[in-house]
């Protein structure tokens, strides 16, 4: 495939025409002339004249009064109350692979918990040697790491399952993020409690109101899970489970226990509501599979796409995207402009961590013709994303949970863009 | 998970666990007392371990469950709005419109008693007694035909005889047996001959507008307000607010705000929008569904002061039987004026 599209698909006289334009470009150093001397030029601005707020403005900085509208969403009619619900990081907005940490989307089950540090407890029981109470000084005392990882609801784009509802990648992926997390090691912890002999299970629980559960085996636990109090270097946010949460790399958000103050130590699961009733997938046969942690290799386009159409017009364009695996990482991301009859290698920029975001680009001239754009993820396993019907062919539509297939947008000539399945 | 992966994953246990047994520690915390682990350690396995004693019959949990339960779960168990119904929809897994309830999906009756007493009441949470979970769990039994007795008595000692109709209809994650596992060839060129859209997100119409234009709108809204209360005469009043006390009782009405909205964008919700209900007329906000005895009481003139609200607070269904709001009151008169005093705030 070339860098240019075409009505008709790509051709050989379309890579010609591409290469035309591009040689004009570079001759005349560029594309446009203005009309007029430009006013933000000739005339003195106010922000150039008169003096800004001092340092004392300011002792916690907030985005630009421009950027107002980048700010996590709700859909209303999904849930029965906001207190129990979810809103949408704005990734539509974001470039680069950290996710600010006013801007993480919000899973709550009984609103947003406001524990006082100095009451803060963690305790750990069940089969270990010692059942301990630690403060959240005792957590600071232990050794510390830093790591990036993604959290992704296991329902992110569940509401897709039967075809193309909400126009916007913040409601169809938004409900992701990725932040640097500081904090102790778990196996640290269950190291210092001594897990007995048996103890194969791991009960988590949180301090809100819903005293939200969940089942981790003991192999996950001592593996790579982190107990955080730190998110991009500051104190968690009181939305992500302040001051303390789980984290548990590249599985199910739903298990990342936030306001974390138990960690109970058994022999067997304890399948609790939020492992049986939720968060389980139901298949075509009436059955469903349980326990399913790991999250699929998936990725979107951020731009172009519902919410950030095309507003340049023909020409030089950038168009780029995020890409995820629960089960390593992203070394490649292929885009379609065609809907997927032909496909380039995207451009993948910026680190390359395990189970964390990665950011990709694809840079190319625009003709102005309507595309069918998509993006599919590879990752470090060989895994490939599926396409929907693909994935449909194998779960059905009954599914809410685990939905990875390839999402693709129309572009029309306008530059707007419309969330649509293809065939 | 495959087999193999399996048997690696717990010979990686084994290791881990022998590592942990002789891993450094470092002294830090304290050992939990007994009284502690009790108070937080309340979960529940399916095998029954966990399971307080006690006991309650479908007849206590019926008058439980009409209490504190139907005014979202709906008085059989079917869902009110949006809320979880949860009873019902035997044999619909496998057809196009699933209905998930504890008596269609759910795997173990162990789950219920465990969620019903460690997260609700919505918004009241852990406040039923261990035999009140026990006959709610009962009636809920009764609701799903799982038990026909309406004397039935569910305890401790017969909880794990009672099993659920759909124990056998989950399985362990198998995706990785799934044809889509694994490293796959991939089309790079040529790969359709042609394709079309077969859906649009646009002839659904579902998207959030714009939060922008909407707050531009409102805020259009509000001017005019803003306009037509300046024309009003200015007078002197004679209740000015106590703000300290309303800063009070906004904390306090945390307890009310799954139920009830109060500000800008209020909605009525499980209860009535409550913007300016300290004296209004009693059941009058437009669109909200009352109870029977509420709308009477309303049309026989009862207005929303501050003493009627007192009484009203203190115990919602001594002052008003059959009264929808399924809360069971604030017996502390300081508490109660801190949330009028909010209330009166909130215009």
């Amino acid at each position: 495939m070339t860098d240019s599209h075409h009505k008709n698909g790509t051709t050989r006289r379309g890579f010609l025409a591409g290469t035309a334009m591009a040689g004009a470009a570079a001759v005349t150093g560029t594309a446009a002339r203005a009309t007029g001397p430009d006013p933000a030029i000739t005339e003195v601005q106010p922000w150039a004249r008169y003096l800004g707020e001092g340092v004392d403005a300011r002792p916690y900085g907030t985005p630009s009064e421009h950027e107002a509208h980048v700010v996590r969403r709700n859909v209303e009619w999904l849930t029965a109350d906001p207190i129990s619900s979810v809103n949408f990081t704005p990734i539509h907005e974001l470039d680069g692979i950290i996710t600010p940490n006013g801007l993480c989307f919000e899973r709550h089950h009984s609103g947003i918990a406001e524990i006082e540090p100095a009451q803060y407890r963690l305790m750990i029981n069940g089969m270990v040697d010692r059942e301990l109470v630690f403060t959240l000084e005792d957590l600071m005392r232990f050794p510390r790491e830093n790591r990036v990882y993604f959290l992704e609801c296991a329902a992110n784009s569940g509401m897709e399952w039967r075809g193309a509802q909400l126009n916007g990648c913040q409601y169809t992926h938004g409900m992701i993020h990725n932040v640097m997390y500081t904090g102790v090691r778990l196996r640290t912890l269950l190291e210092e409690a001594g897990v007995q002999p048996g103890g194969e299970w791991l009960l988590a629980e949180g301090a809100d109101a819903s005293a939200m559960t969940r089942s981790i085996p003991m192999e996950k636990a001592l593996d790579d899970c982190m107990v955080a109090f730190k998110m991009n270097g500051e104190a968690l946010r009181p939305e992500q489970g302040y001051p303390v949460r789980l984290v548990v790399p590249g599985w199910e958000g739903n298990m990342w226990v936030k306001w974390l103050r138990r960690l109970e130590v058994g022999d067997e699961a304890w399948h609790h509501r939020e492992e049986t009733s939720k968060y389980t997938d139901l298949l075509e046969d009436g059955r469903a599979r349980r326990f399913t942690w790991e999250m699929d290799a998936k990725s979107v386009i951020t731009s172009p796409s519902p919410q950030a159409p095309i507003t340049h017009g023909p020409g030089p364009m950038v168009l780029t995207g995020l890409a995820w695996s629960g089960r390593g990482t992203i070394p490649r991301v292929d885009v379609t402009l065609d809907g997927g009859i032909n496909w380039v290698e995207a451009r993948m920029d910026g680190p390359s961590l395990d189970k964390s975001l990665h950011r990709f680009y694809y840079e190319f001239e625009w003709d102005g013709s309507p595309m069918l754009v998509q993006s599919r993820a590879h990752d470090s396993t060989g895994y490939v994303q599926p396409t929907k019907d693909e994935l449909r062919e194998v779960r059905g539509e009954n599914s809410i949970y685990h939905n990875n297939g390839i999402q693709t947008w129309a572009v029309a000539e306008d530059g707007s863009v419309e969330n649509v399945e293809i065939a | 998970m495959s087999k193999s992966l399996k048997l690696l994953l717990t010979a990686a246990t084994l290791t881990a666990l022998g590592a942990a047994a002789s891993a450094q520690t470092y002294g830090l915390g304290r050992e939990a007392l007994p009284e502690e682990v009790a108070a937080w350690d309340i979960d529940i396995r399916p095998d029954g371990l966990g399971l307080p004693e006690g006991a309650g019959s479908v007849l206590e949990g019926e008058e439980v469950y009409l209490e504190v339960c139907a005014s979202c779960h709906g008085g059989f168990a079917e869902g009110t709005g949006r809320w979880p119904p949860l009873a019902g929809g035997f044999g619909s897994l496998d057809g196009e419109d699933p209905f998930k309830t504890i008596g269609s999906y759910w795997p173990y009756l162990s789950t219920v008693w465990d969620y019903v007493h460690r997260a609700m009441p919505f918004g009241d949470a852990q406040s039923l007694s261990d035999d009140e979970v026990y006959a709610i769990t009962a009636f809920l039994l009764y609701m799903n035909d799982i038990v026909l007795d309406d004397e039935f008595v569910l305890s401790n000692e017969n909880f794990t005889e009672v099993r659920l109709p759909n124990e056998d209809g989950f399985y362990m994650d198998d995706r990785e047996e799934s044809p889509l596992w694994g490293a796959r060839e991939v089309c790079m060129t040529d790969c359709a001959e042609s394709v079309e859209i077969t859906m649009r997100a646009n002839i659904l119409d579902v998207t959030p507008e714009d939060a922008a234009l909407r707050e531009e709108r409102e805020a259009a809204a509000s001017d005019e307000v803003v306009e037509e209360a300046a024309a009003e005469e200015p007078a002197e009043d004679p209740n000015a607010i106590d703000m300290e006390l309303a800063e009070a009782g906004e904390r306090l009405f945390r307890q009310c705000s799954s139920c009830h909205q109060v500000g800008d964008s209020a909605q009525n919700r499980t209860g009535p929008v409550l913007n300016g209900i300290v004296g209004h007329p009693a059941g009058q906000v437009e669109d909200f569904r009352y109870s029977r005895p509420m709308e009477t009481a309303g049309d026989e003139g009862l207005v929303w002061t501050e003493d009627e609200l007192h009484a009203y607070l203190e115990d919602p269904r001594g002052y008003l039987r059959g009264t929808r709001m399924a809360f069971r009151g604030i017996s502390d008169e300081g508490e109660r004026a801190a949330i009028i005093e909010y209330l009166r705030t909130q215009e």
